[in-house]
């Protein structure tokens, strides 16, 4: 059978409750009659043969240019750069894509003579990953050919002697890449697109780029204009990174991009109700259910996190393409709608959504309060094309329990921001002109990025920015089961209970609302007209 | 924020409008429905709306927007036999089979086998196909097989009597290894999975007339059966003959007679390359046949009547329903072997 669409419910007096992710928790919540819930689509059928289909994504690229075979030559150097931790979502199991990709780019190098090989990950100004996660995003046998020899590196967007200034766009936005990368003489990019954003120019204008060429685009200004970062016809963000992948093109750096998608197969069996309708739920799947969440509601938070960071997800890959990086990008994101595009008509005064465990930017970490925001109000608030779920001057409700915990390791920036900054203003162009530039270039801060494991000094004003967008067009957020103190400092409402929530949303989008629940994870992205 | 309790306010749906954007059109369809008519609720929505077990420790009600998929059965056709090919399931079969059914079919049959010499150089896996008279004839035929074959032999039964209760299926399944075949027409699932099972080196029984005969003679053989497979899968069709067995267990009559049966295996026959299954067919029921005419007579004149085309046909004289009785009544029990040898018994 094939693959079902996406589907938007509506609710009636015979629909069982929903499901609502509330962190390292969950909970079956009845909403009222007459709301929506918008479903993601199934699953879609994965690649018989990844292997062979990479092979015949190298062998014949797209766009004009030639297969990567004929690019390689003895004597030349060659860059592989690929995603870094934060895809995909939760980490696939092993085979991870970037290992079956890069085996395949090695062994064509291999074939070719190529010796001066390195491999980069493009961190940007997120965390260095461990050997135990670089390990199982490109397996043993590469982490144990090129890391013991210094080949396998991590993007250092604070290292001056790393970076190369190729100049500014014509809107003055400066370009400074990965060094290593611009003196190639090809760079192989292999991107994990997990949704509409990723990948394009922005693997490498972003992911291998300085903070003195991110904040051209990673600022409140460009948050707002982008409706959503998932529409790249209607992105600032996206066109700013364009702008700047054409100035790389015309650097003369020779980019391969390898792009892949996932079909949204998100959890092991185990919690495969988790990806369900709740009206299909078999025996199994209640079973599963009520196992889960009674052992999860007796299980202390950090042990919660520890069990479900160990999932890993069953993603598999849907499809390969390389070759020219814009004409590659296109094929991607009409994958990527194909698997995640559910049509919504009309938007609606509340918009309620359950966040999960994880984020892109807290994998085997802490959901702060700050990436409690950016899930919600960053990333699941801008899955739409066309206009947002909820109407301007609605009321978003998002069930975590939104804890004032924080991973020091990960993120000591974000514990300081989230004391002095937000204590003050919650107003991302305040944040920015008052406060960004310097956690941007404090000393400390770009020590741990650089040594540790720490995102970079600036990150959570980009996770706040990222939040501009939604902050502009909300009427009100209310965070349902979250830390009160957390949340007022958040600015936004706390709620103990979704009825209490739903009440309190009546005061501000007024008396009879519509509402509508966004049933992720897995992915979905709503093409509201 | 003003108190009020999580019920009282999820559950007051007037605070809440259907949007006459959203979902419009199902809207519509519950109006044609019938203004005012009673909505169905599912059982489990009653259930919990009465009090008892709510959701998720009794199963989910199934939302008034969304169509139900048509019930998907899995008995007939659809039931999944896998679990009886498993490796402990054959296991207790084979013991039920050498411990239990071979001793009840020496007991009660008491079968003379013929022709099993054929069997001696061939090359698994075959489908056998027989003529189909008694319930007997399956066990019968299994309990027959020598015994590179009898453990992984696979019998196709019929998907609308076998595996029409939950319990049929999961019985036949586990003591004769049965799989559903639609025994009207060609069921592709059920082909693709004997076909599949024949690749997978098992053994096939099959009789190809479809069901038991009402009358003690064959009915005609069905061209979509073991022709059709044999072409498709490129295997040896193996013809039997089964004799006597209408008289243990015929259709109509529950409990078991004692009589005495005769099993004959005929030379394998090889569907020819682009050989008509329905040609192949032809050459299946005339093997059959001029076996049968060998139970009732001798070899010698089966044979010669085979080669002069004057061999009786499995379906005997058209005439009127007691002639035809009485000629089964009336045929001479062919047996010239001493029922005291060893079982079992094979022909001198």
């Amino acid at each position: 059978m094939s693959p079902r669409p996406g589907f938007v419910l509506d609710v009636d007096r015979s629909t069982p409750p929903t499901l609502f992710w509330h962190g390292e928790r969950f909970s079956l919540e009845r909403l009222p009659e007459g709301s929506r819930v918008i479903y993601a689509p199934e699953p879609i059928d994965a690649l018989k043969d990844p292997g062979a289909s990479i092979r015949a994504a190298l062998n014949e690229p797209v766009g004009d240019r030639d297969p990567l075979p004929a690019l390689l030559r003895p004597g030349m150097r060659l860059t592989i750069a690929f995603d870094d931790i934060s895809l995909p979502l939760p980490p696939m199991q092993r085979p991870d894509i970037r290992q079956m990709v890069i085996e395949q780019v090695l062994d064509m190098a291999a074939d070719a003579g190529v010796d001066d090989v390195a491999l980069i990950v493009a961190l940007a100004l997120h965390r260095r990953m461990t050997e135990a996660e670089l390990r199982h995003a490109l397996g043993d046998r590469i982490y144990d050919a090129f890391a013991p020899n210094g080949l396998l590196t991590q993007h250092d967007a604070e290292d001056p002697d790393a970076l190369v200034h190729l100049g500014m766009t014509d809107q003055g936005e400066e370009v400074e890449i990965n060094r290593r990368a611009a003196e190639s003489d090809l760079l192989v990019y292999v991107n994990i697109n997990l949704v509409a954003m990723d990948g394009g120019h922005k693997s490498v204008a972003t992911g291998l780029a300085s903070y003195r060429s991110l904040r051209h685009h990673h600022n409140p200004e460009t948050m707002q204009k982008s409706r959503s970062f998932m529409d790249q016809h209607h992105s600032e963000l996206h066109a700013s990174n364009w702008r700047m992948g054409r100035l790389i093109a015309q650097s003369g750096i020779d980019v391969f991009q390898i792009e892949t998608t996932l079909n949204n197969d998100t959890f092991p069996p185990a919690f495969r109700f988790l990806q369900k309708r709740e009206w299909e739920w078999g025996a199994r799947d209640r079973v599963g259910y009520l196992a889960a969440s009674k052992a999860l509601d007796r299980t202390p938070a950090r042990y919660a996190r520890q069990i479900f960071h160990s999932v890993r997800a069953p993603h598999r890959m849907t499809s390969v393409q390389a070759g020219e990086v814009e004409a590659v990008h296109k094929l991607t994101t009409d994958n990527v709608w194909a698997q995640q595009g559910v049509a919504v008509a009309g938007q609606t005064d509340i918009l309620t959504m359950g966040l999960p465990y994880i984020g892109p930017y807290n994998v085997n970490s802490i959901l702060n309060p700050i990436l409690v925001a950016c899930m919600g109000l960053g990333y699941l608030f801008n899955m739409y094309r066309g206009k947002p779920l909820v109407r301007e001057g609605g009321v978003l409700i998002m069930a975590h329990p939104t804890p004032w915990e924080f991973n020091p390791v990960h993120h000591p920036s974000y514990i300081d921001f989230f004391d002095q900054v937000l204590s003050e203003t919650t107003d991302p162009v305040e944040v920015a002109t008052r406060y960004e530039e310097s956690y941007a270039t404090d000393p400390w801060y770009v020590h741990l990025y650089r040594t540790g494991h720490a995102y970079h000094g600036v990150h959570p004003f980009y996770m706040w920015y990222w939040c501009a967008h939604a902050l502009q067009h909300l009427g009100g957020v209310i965070v349902v089961g979250g830390d009160h103190p957390a949340v007022h400092r958040l600015g936004f409402r706390a709620a103990s209970t979704l009825a209490d929530a739903l009440e309190m949303a009546e005061d501000v989008v007024g008396a009879s609302p519509t509402l509508t629940h966004l049933h992720a994870p897995p992915i979905l992205m709503a093409d509201v007209h | 924020m003003r108190a009020r309790t999580a019920s009282n306010s999820l559950r007051a749906p007037r605070s809440v409008r259907t949007d006459a954007r959203l979902g419009a059109a199902d809207a519509a369809g519950r109006r044609r429905g019938g203004v005012g008519a009673l909505r169905r609720l599912a059982p489990s929505a009653l259930a919990s709306r009465a009090g008892r077990t709510p959701f998720p420790l009794a199963a989910p009600s199934w939302p008034e927007s969304v169509p139900r998929p048509p019930p998907v059965s899995e008995l007939g056709v659809h039931y999944d036999t896998a679990w009886s090919r498993r490796y402990p399931v054959r296991l207790a079969r084979a013991m039920v089979l050498d411990n239990v059914t071979r001793p009840l079919a020496r007991a009660v049959a008491s079968p003379l086998i013929r022709g099993d010499e054929s069997l001696s150089g061939l090359e698994g896996p075959v489908i056998f196909a027989a003529n189909h008279a008694s319930h007997a004839d399956t066990p019968l035929l299994l309990s027959c097989l020598p015994l590179r074959f009898r453990h992984r032999t696979v019998v196709a039964a019929a998907a609308d009597y076998f595996f029409d209760r939950r319990w049929k299926a999961d019985v036949w399944s586990f003591l004769l290894a049965v799989i559903p075949i639609e025994r009207t027409k060609i069921n592709r699932r059920s082909a693709d999975l004997a076909i599949e099972l024949l690749a997978d080196d098992w053994n096939l029984i099959i009789f190809p007339e479809g069901g038991r005969s009402p009358d003690g003679w064959a009915q005609t053989f069905h061209p979509a059966s073991a022709a059709y497979l044999a072409a498709r899968s490129s295997r040896p069709v193996v013809p039997v003959h089964l004799d006597g067995t209408r008289h243990i267990l015929p259709k109509g009559r529950r409990g078991l007679r004692r009589t005495r049966t005769t099993v004959t295996f005929g030379t394998p026959l090889w569907p020819d390359d682009g050989e008509d299954p329905r040609r192949f067919g032809v050459r299946i029921e005339a093997a059959v046949a001029t076996m049968a005419n060998e139970a009732g007579s001798d070899w010698w004149t089966a044979r010669k009547q085979a080669a002069a085309g004057t061999t009786p046909s499995l379906q005997g004289p058209e005439a009127a329903p007691w002639r035809r009785s009485w000629m089964l009544s009336s045929a001479p029990e062919h047996r010239d072997t001493d029922p005291g040898v060893e079982w079992p018994r094979r022909s001198p």
